[in-house]
């Protein structure tokens, strides 16, 4: 077996307040556009890529949040089609998933974990 | 352990098909593709959906990564071009050289092209890959009309694309004396040709082609008979040959007429080498469907682990919709006298064949053909397959299937072993099992566990009465329950909601759900929320909640961007007005359109801009249109008696006084309205949730109409009533649809589910049966009085004004994936519907 490690670095996304409450905001990393779930209720956080790979719509950050037996899922609002926020995988019986990212909270500022580019 | 290696020639939907079964059940192999094409396998089935806007990627069976994910080297562009089989070494055009332990040959088939002289001319086109129907896409910008030699099932397909493109005038001319003539009747071909006619086909029949005419691009088609015929484009679509030139060269057995000879285990001449797919020759046939080749596919993997499975043939029932056309043809469709007796049904008005064969002595169905109406497919092909006994009336098999669902057999009745999805070849005992043993009680739940509809989908509906019927043999009471979250009804959540006292999401999910919540069941819950309390529906609390439009207060449109409708009541506008929107456009850079409800629409918006465009609206005087809200839409009017010499009464101001009175109040659905101010009903109010049209007498007030893709006229509730009972009896109508239909369900259906129809709710409205009158009018006038614009309160409030900036962490940027392109001198959307490689 073959590990290969990526680099990554943690990047000061915005204030925990900034964030909408059981849901998505978008966040700009250099090129990229990353959705940042706030899931308040059970309050932990998480981080997907914000296209959709479906339509390869930038909408995801405002999709629903919500769950299915012990997953936490958000559903596009273009489609409707649900991905876990935890590990990307498609839940509607799709062949696509999401990149997902790490995130963390310090002193009211959100972290999220992302790979450097060379 | 030493891993096998197995070669695939060929990359399309069976190859494909083979790859994934093979690593669902073993990785002890080593699985390396070659394709002759450049992409990925596709769908060859949906191929002309092309033309309708989807790109090759959308047609792709399965994602890049797929192939390296799953451990499979992929070979594109890169055919192989000949199989040594004593050293059991494959050679590819770009000259890689591969060992093998098992082959298998899935080349699939090559249209056949008749040798006509002039083939070769330009503007001659074959209707097989994507690079195929590219180049007739390029072509057909040039050309005005358009022929396909073939009128088979693909012919037809190709067909139907010339009408996609645009094609003033376009052909299918065929050899034989009727249409798919493998599959249908001439009685049935007459009815299809007369649909197809009426859709702008030109059909020639007994028809042979000699001559393609032209300078270097095609111009003309000379027939035997003399005839000939103008064409500025053909396609040829003549039937297919195997392709087994390879297999050929290296010595395997081949059929006189083409085709690679297998056994019943696929295996060729050589016992190492396989074939499948429309390449095979199995019993004398080939299959040209995608389902045997799945079922070819899967006797080979079964064969490599080991497991005995053999290939018995296949049925090659087809279901398809041709141009809007249900075509269906199952069992054997053209069995007759002495050896069957047949049932024929044929509505020339409807545009309706239906054909039975019937076993001599009545016990069983033995084929039959459908057009124009195929919902009974599904039934009669598994009473078919299954030998399921007749009813004594066999008739009403195709008969009442078209008035009512009811039939003498259903899906209960089949056996275990009845194949219910035939593309994935799921049978009925496998998915009664997903259902009771892995608790699969939804249908995307059946999908994902057995793979059952994800390939044509006609089998959906089956599989939904399926888990419904074996969840209520499991002793599940099944009740119309919100989602996995609400053990509740709509109306039952209404009522509790009610009863607690509870205004926001997480409070009725904490006192009466479980859970997270979903997209399901938070819009369901605010729509509730909104129609009983009225409360602004982004207050905190509520707003992640919202659907998608609601919670942005606009309708999000392709490639991001939202679309902005002012309320216009009654379709009356100023001048200044008109100008205000027109100025706010060019602004902003939108596109504008005029609605059906006599609005104009604003597209392309960034959601950045929308706060500042509804600024510059609101202080104009205009309102909020909830275009995005589930609720009233416009009341639509005719200019009525005040410019109109036959009108009756003053329409517009009837019209503009409801749209005030209803706006914003949320429902199950949206409903519309219109005002029409004499019996000529310019405003179309009978096509409406509530319509009024104007007699002598006062107004006649109509109900559960409706436009879209089931259109329904309404019903007349009361007649000759002033406006004052008008308003009361709107008020209860409203009150009482918002109350008691199920989620998503426009007043039409809920009519339609009523029992006792229009005369209850007659009853109920006109002479107050449940006692309600008084407190639904006191809801209402509590309701009226406590509108406020949702956008106007979303400006003024800088929390809710934060939620328009995309970027949470870059405020002034927009989305830079919104992009846009020109059109008519406006803008409209770009990359979504264009061809994308």
């Amino acid at each position: 077996m073959e590990t290969i490690v990526t680099e990554t670095t943690w990047f000061a996304a915005c204030r925990v307040e900034d964030v909408v409450e059981n849901g998505g905001v978008c966040v700009k990393y250099e090129n990229q556009q990353i959705a940042l779930f706030y899931f308040t209720r059970r309050n932990e956080w998480y981080a997907t890529q914000n296209e959709c790979p479906h339509r390869k719509q930038m909408a995801l950050s405002r999709g629903l949040l919500g769950s299915t037996d012990d997953d936490l899922k958000v559903a596009c609002p273009f489609h409707k089609k649900t991905f876990s926020i935890r590990t990307g995988e498609c839940l509607s019986g799709d062949e696509c998933s999401l990149e997902t990212f790490p995130v963390k909270v310090e002193n009211g500022i959100v972290y999220i974990q992302v790979p450097l580019n060379n | 352990m030493k891993q096998n290696n197995i070669i695939l020639i060929g990359n399309g939907m069976v190859g494909y098909k083979f790859c994934e079964k093979m690593i669902s059940k073993s990785h002890n192999f080593n699985i390396t593709v070659f394709g002759e094409e450049s992409r990925r396998a596709y769908d060859r089935v949906h191929l002309s959906e092309f033309f309708n806007g989807k790109s090759s990627e959308d047609l792709s069976l399965c994602t890049k990564q797929w192939y390296s994910d799953s451990g499979i080297e992929l070979y594109l562009n890169d055919p192989i071009v000949r199989i040594d089989r004593n050293n059991k070494i494959v050679y590819s055009a770009k000259g890689k050289q591969l060992t093998y332990d098992y082959l298998i040959i899935a080349t699939g088939s090559a249209p056949f092209v008749p040798s006509i002289p002039g083939i070769d001319k330009d503007g001659v086109f074959v209707y097989r890959t994507i690079d195929d129907l590219k180049k007739i896409h390029t072509y057909a910008s040039s050309a005005k009309k358009g022929t396909v030699i073939g009128g088979g099932l693909l012919g037809l397909e190709a067909a139907k694309a010339l009408i996609d493109l645009e094609l003033e005038e376009a052909h299918v001319v065929e050899f034989a004396p009727r249409l798919m003539p493998r599959q249908i009747d001439d009685q049935a071909s007459g009815i299809l040709q007369t649909q197809l006619k009426n859709l702008g086909l030109q059909i020639f029949l007994n028809k042979e082609t000699i001559q393609i005419e032209g300078e270097d691009r095609i111009q003309s088609l000379q027939f035997r008979d003399g005839s000939n015929l103008k064409t500025e484009m053909l396609i040829i679509s003549a039937g297919i040959r195997p392709r087994d030139k390879l297999a050929k060269d290296c010595g395997l057995e081949v059929g006189s007429r083409g085709g690679v000879i297998v056994n019943e285990y696929m295996q060729t001449s050589d016992s190492a080498v396989f074939a499948i797919g429309e390449c095979a020759l199995f019993d004398d046939s080939i299959y040209g469907l995608v389902a045997p080749g799945y079922e070819m596919a899967d006797v080979v993997v079964n064969k490599l682990i080991g497991n005995p499975k053999t290939f018995k043939g296949f049925d090659m029932s087809t279901k398809l919709k041709l141009i809007g056309v249900d075509v269906a043809s199952f069992g054997d469709p053209f069995i007759a006298e002495p050896y069957s007796r047949t049932i024929v049904f044929e509505n020339k008005l409807r545009g309706i064949y239906k054909r039975m064969n019937i076993s001599n002595d009545g016990k069983h169905l033995l084929g039959g053909i459908l057009i124009g109406d195929a919902s009974a497919y599904n039934l009669l092909l598994q009473t078919v397959t299954n030998k399921i006994l007749l009813p004594p009336n066999p008739e009403d098999l195709i008969i009442e299937a078209t008035e009512k669902k009811s039939s003498g057999i259903g899906v209960t009745n089949l056996p275990d072993d009845a194949l219910i999805c035939s593309c994935e070849g799921v049978t009925k005992g496998t998915i009664c099992s997903a259902v009771t043993d892995l608790k699969c009680e939804s249908v995307d739940a059946i999908k994902k566990c057995t793979k059952a509809g994800t390939g044509c989908g006609g089998c959906v509906p089956m599989l939904k009465d399926l888990m419904l019927h074996t969840m209520k043999l499991n002793g599940k009471y099944v009740r119309n329950v919100v989602c996995e979250h609400f053990d509740l009804s709509r109306q039952e959540l209404y009522d509790l909601i009610k009863i607690h006292k509870l205004d926001n999401y997480n409070d009725v999910l904490d006192n009466l759900g479980k859970g997270d919540g979903c997209e399901i069941c938070k819009p369901l819950v605010s729509s509730l929320l909104a129609s009983i309390w009225n409360d602004m529906i982004l207050k905190k609390g509520n707003d992640t909640s919202q659907d998608s439009n609601d919670r942005y207060l606009a309708n999000i449109q392709r490639g991001g961007s939202y679309s902005v409708v002012p309320r216009i009541p009654g379709g009356e506008v100023t001048p200044d007005k008109l100008i205000v929107i027109g100025n706010v456009a060019k602004k902003y850079g939108l596109y504008t359109k005029i609605t059906g409800g006599q609005r104009i629409d604003m597209f392309g918006a960034h959601m950045n801009d929308l706060p500042f465009i509804w600024e510059e609206l609101i202080a104009a005087g205009f309102e909020s249109g909830h275009a995005y809200g589930k609720g009233l839409r416009t009341v639509k009017s005719c200019v009525g008696s005040t410019w109109c010499r036959f009108g009756l009464h003053d329409s517009v101001s009837f019209a503009i006084q409801i749209e005030e009175r209803y706006k914003g109040l949320r429902a199950p659905h949206k409903y519309k309205s219109a005002v029409s101010g004499c019996i000529r009903e310019c405003a179309e109010a009978q096509s409406k949730d509530f319509g009024i049209i104007a007699t002598e007498k006062g107004w006649n007030l109509y109900v559960c109409g409706n436009g879209g893709s089931k259109p329904q006229h309404a019903q007349l509730l009361a007649s000759d009533i002033d406006s004052e009972t008008c308003i009361r009896y709107i008020d209860r109508f409203l009150m009482f649809y918002i109350k008691t239909a199920d989620p998503l369900t426009r007043t039409a259906t809920w009519l339609n589910k009523m029992e006792g129809g229009i005369d209850y709710l007659r009853n109920v409205i006109l002479n107050d049966s449940l006692n309600m009158a008084k407190q639904w009018e006191d809801e209402m006038n509590q309701f009226v009085q406590s509108y406020a614009c949702e956008w106007k309160a979303a400006i003024e409030d800088p929390q809710i004004r934060k939620r328009f900036n995309h970027f949470v962490n870059a405020p002034e940027e927009k989305d830079p994936s919104v992009k846009f392109e020109e059109m008519r001198g406006q803008k409209k959307v770009a990359n979504w519907s264009t061809v994308t490689v």
